[in-house]
């Protein structure tokens, strides 16, 4: 057993050494996929990372992992968007300093044909009933990312406990279920920006509804409280959050567009 | 056709271009395995030669496990590593999550069983008078095992490949104990599944041609080792 412990150690020990070897200082930031896949994280990151001299790595993942992440002190900061998750979150004490950074909306997409004909429907909530009622294939998210917990609120709202072999639950990110989407000729609902970056070459699916204000996807950045876990890099943390809400972190991000179209908007100041 | 074609096209203009982003993958990648295959070999090898030339109670038991283990699928030994060197765990003062360390360890753990099987069956099948005539000869039992080592190098060898092989096509525990952050946990396996999950298929089938190519350079250099 002394032998065993002796290697466990061992291998820790050259471990660590590979860790100091690049002694940067480094941000962890846990956040959705959308903001990665979108693009809008590698025009944002550099010029905050020049003017400190860090290195920020991204965790990107669902709101909900990206919450998880934060509360066990696994990173320093989180980016999310999901209000309620994000408020529990604070009530809890795992975040201080919540910041509202830019927002987009969600759309419910689906085949051009539109079997369950949606683009009708006055309200969200009566989309998802007419995809219901008609038994059209729609894939869920079905991973307690942002964009899932916004589906699941308005399967509530329209009084509809989604169950059949017409709802997939996929257990993946943005990307890989609108692709599904697309194999399957089914509806999902997705935020703007990803829908965006894959429109056209990558899909052919279309947006049936949207403009409602139920649709709305604000997100928000949460420095993780240095109370709960003294070893975050907090005020490294908050020099970010000031950049990214700065007028120049805003103006990137009001700029920055795919496909010739805005993917995210911020609020006026 | 056009999909199989374009990635081909765009696995020649990365490789050309050194993209950058690639380059760091590949680095990544080779460096995290070397160092996994390193530490799984010194912990490995010895571990199947005991096995093999041990006499002790339980020892089916103990090779029934050690085969069972090469079964155990990477995204479990992610989550097992995962829990223990969180911040929450019981070594995460350290603060290896999400760090080339971190995939190092987890990688490392992937790699121990089957270095230490191929090892313990290649010792099986060499031939069995090999320690007792040796010893006959004359040898402390330290140079016996060394006299066996070296008959058996080919097939330890082969575990060393077999082993490198494995971690450097997984994708559990460098995505899980990684976290994928670009330019620095970033791998080949890692970057096909983000690639794939953005919905660029031909891209990323491009980087697995390419790590494809990298196998076969180290696997051709490992070759030649063999032969000298």
């Amino acid at each position: 057993m002394k032998v065993a412990r002796f290697l466990i150690f061992g291998v820790f020990a050259v471990a660590l050494f590979y860790q100091t070897a690049s002694a940067q200082e480094r941000l962890k930031m846990s956040t959705t996929t959308s903001t990665q896949d979108s693009g809008l994280l590698k025009v944002l990151l550099p010029p905050f990372e020049k003017k400190h001299n860090v290195k920020v790595d991204v965790i990107a993942v669902g709101t909900g992992q990206a919450l998880k992440l934060g509360e066990a002190g696994d990173v320093d900061v989180v980016f999310v968007h999901a209000r309620k998750l994000e408020d529990k979150f604070l009530a809890d004490g795992f975040g201080v300093n919540r910041r509202d950074v830019m927002y987009n909306d969600f759309v419910i997409i689906g085949p051009k044909g539109d079997p369950a004909g949606i683009s009708k429907a006055k309200s969200a909530a009566q989309a998802l009933k007419s995809i219901a009622a008609k038994g059209s294939i729609f894939i869920s998210r079905g991973d307690k990312s942002g964009t899932h917990t916004k589906e699941k609120e308005l399967w509530q709202t329209a009084g509809i406990d989604p169950k059949g072999s017409w709802y997939i639950e996929a257990g993946q990110g943005m990307g890989p279920v609108i692709t599904m989407a697309t194999e399957r000729q089914g509806y999902t609902m997705a935020d703007r920006g990803t829908f965006n970056a894959f429109k056209g070459k990558k899909t052919d699916l279309a947006v049936l509804f949207d403009g409602e204000k139920g649709l709305f996807n604000p997100y928000g950045i949460i420095a993780v409280n240095p109370k709960k876990h003294p070893h975050v890099k907090y005020d490294l943390a908050m020099q970010f959050i000031d950049f990214v809400t700065s007028p120049e972190g805003l103006r990137i991000i009001s700029g920055y567009k795919v496909n010739g179209e805005p993917v995210f908007f911020t609020y006026r100041k | 056709m056009d999909f199989i074609r374009e990635s081909f096209q765009t696995s020649l203009t990365l490789i050309l271009a050194l993209d950058r982003d690639v380059v760091s993958a590949v680095w990544t990648s080779v460096s995290v395995a070397v160092w996994s295959i390193i530490l799984a070999s010194l912990i490995g090898i010895p571990l199947g030669l005991t096995i093999a030339i041990g006499n002790f109670p339980l020892k089916r038991w103990v090779i029934t496990s050690l085969n069972t283990l090469m079964a155990m699928p990477t995204v479990v030994i992610g989550l097992v590593v995962y829990g223990i060197i969180s911040r929450q765990g019981p070594l995460g003062g350290f603060g290896l999550l999400f760090t080339p360390s971190a995939m190092i360890v987890g990688q490392t753990v992937l790699a121990i069983p089957i270095v230490a099987n191929y090892t313990l069956s290649s010792i099986k099948g060499a031939d069995q008078r090999i320690l007792p005539t040796a010893l006959t000869l004359g040898a402390s039992p330290l140079q016996s095992v060394f006299q066996l080592i070296r008959e058996v190098r080919f097939g330890i060898m082969a575990a060393v490949i077999a082993g490198f092989g494995r971690v450097i096509s997984e994708v559990g525990v460098a995505m899980m104990l990684g976290g994928n952050i670009q330019g620095y946990t970033r791998t080949m396996t890692t970057a096909i599944a983000l690639e794939t999950s953005k919905g660029e298929f031909a891209f990323g089938l491009a980087l697995g041609g390419i790590l494809m190519t990298v196998a076969l350079m180290v696997n051709l250099i490992l070759n030649f080792m063999q032969q000298r």
